[in-house]
């Protein structure tokens, strides 16, 4: 499924009707796009969608930060940029196993993902244009896609 | 009083032994980092296997260096949060184990708490006090109308300044770690090119994404006209932008909270040259309020924060049992 996108509000939009479609539900989102792609403008917009009532920040420095969703169940925001070219076990299955997690520079944990998640990745055009890519890799990516288009 | 102060957050395992919050008996840092310059980033070891190894070994030589038994240590202060969950844990554990075999009292630490008190170092703190801590991971104005409360007037909505330093660096091909080398670089250039200004709907709130996009745009553009720009140009334009942000804020807090007496800083960025030097000026806008910049061993991640604020935390009673954990989103109250 392609999106186009032509300005940093339909960014949101494009992040709200995900989060409506993934509410409720148990899955891993893979998040990919050069650094000023929009990733933080998009996880930002999917945590307040989701209820997420503190300010979701970069997860750079810590790698991996947690918060809350309205249901109550969590969102994990992983950023896995610091950890090119090692191979280390920091845990993550605990945070693929419940909630909601996005996880930005997959690439670098790749080993550790799970089968089935939805594969986001903006590709950036001239201004606030961008071209958004995504892809189901499992039943339930699968399912949250069709429920994307009814 | 004497205070062991143990910190595992993130990259460092540390452990320092304070007396009085003015004397450092000890301490000791085996940080993670290993620097892989081919990546133009370090690999941090992050993983709770390696701050089991390092903690036990800290903890000794801390003693020892210090010409401390346990017996002479008055109480045991931990990082509690936040942080990267697995780390805290290895530092926390640590700290119990200690505590209760010794019977010893185990104070819990907020990390932000341990970076604004690191200027108890070198001076005493005259509430209220507006700190700003600006790091790696960290980038917040913290008021503290009294020594125990604190209120987060402003937060990064997004990257930590320190964190645009090393991307911006990266795209710049400066390599690691980025913030003495923009700022270096800075130094030899002027502001000239616009860069946007970043945006927030806090008004004491900062954003630097948008500014690292920009520079990354602008790198991009001249690539693509095929015209060529002065490196030394861009940093120095980067980082004014980067530290007006921060100054804005700084002072419109200033000017809004007439009652506070004291500046303080902490965190890794706080070594900046510019910022140094915007400090001085503002110095001489707001001659009421004292300002103080800690020598840079009291600002980047270190265990005798944590000691200096576990002292301060445990004189005002607070006090943790056996059932404490680590709490990766402690929020700072």
């Amino acid at each position: 499924m392609i999106v186009d996108i032509h300005s940093l509000e339909e960014t949101k939009e494009f992040a709200s009707k995900v989060a409506s479609c993934i509410k409720g539900k148990q899955i891993v989102i893979t998040l990919d796009g050069d650094l000023g792609a929009g990733k933080t403008t998009f996880t930002k917009a999917l945590g307040k969608a989701l209820g997420v009532k503190s300010v979701i920040n970069s997860p750079t420095f810590t790698i991996l930060k947690s918060y809350k969703q309205e249901n109550g169940e969590p969102l994990h925001h992983i950023d896995a940029y610091r950890l090119e070219g090692s191979s280390q076990d920091l845990g993550f299955e605990d945070c693929f196993d419940e909630g909601i997690c996005v996880v930005e520079w997959s690439q670098f944990i790749e080993d550790q993902l799970p089968e089935d998640r939805l594969k986001i990745s903006i590709e950036e055009g001239l201004d606030e244009n961008r071209k958004i890519t995504v892809e189901s890799t499992g039943p339930v990516s699968q399912s949250i896609m069709e429920d994307y288009y009814d | 009083m004497i205070v062991l102060g143990i910190e595992s957050s993130c990259d460092e395992t540390a452990v320092a032994i304070v007396k009085d919050k003015k004397e450092i008996l000890s301490s000791i840092v085996a940080s993670q980092i290993d620097v892989h310059t081919e990546f133009g980033g370090v690999v941090p070891e992050v993983a709770s296997r390696i701050h089991v190894e390092n903690i036990s070994y800290c903890i000794e030589q801390a003693l020892q260096q210090a010409h401390c038994t346990m017996e002479d240590i008055d109480a045991v202060a931990v990082t509690k949060g936040p942080g990267l969950i697995g780390c805290l844990h290895v530092g926390v554990q640590a700290a119990k184990t200690l505590a209760f075999a010794y019977h010893k009292p185990l104070v819990p630490v907020h990390h932000l708490a341990g970076h604004i008190y690191a200027n108890e170092l070198v001076t005493d703190l005259k509430f209220p006090v507006l700190a700003l801590v600006v790091s790696g991971g960290n980038s917040e104005l913290v008021y503290m109308k009294d020594e125990i409360s604190f209120e987060i007037l402003g937060q990064t909505q997004d990257d930590a300044i320190g964190e645009a330093y090393d991307k911006v660096a990266r795209v710049l091909h400066l390599g690691y770690p980025g913030g003495p080398k923009i700022d270096k670089l800075a130094s030899e250039g002027k502001p000239v090119y616009a860069l946007a200004k970043p945006k927030t709907q806090g008004k004491y709130d900062f954003s630097f994404s948008g500014l690292k996009s920009s520079v990354l745009q602008f790198v991009k553009r001249q690539e693509r006209l095929n015209q060529s720009y002065d490196m030394a140009d861009l940093a120095a334009s980067f980082q004014e932008t980067a530290l007006n942000e921060i100054f804005d804020k700084v002072k419109a807090v200033l000017n809004d909270y007439k009652d506070i007496k004291h500046f303080v800083v902490g965190g890794g960025v706080s070594a900046n040259s510019c910022l140094r030097k915007k400090i001085e000026e503002l110095k001489l806008q707001y001659p009421d309020v004292i300002f103080t910049v800690p020598p840079m061993s009291c600002c980047t991640d270190n265990a005798n924060m944590i000691a200096i604020a576990g002292q301060i935390a445990y004189e005002s009673g607070r006090r943790a049992g056996e059932d404490l954990t680590a709490d990766s989103g402690w929020e700072i109250q």
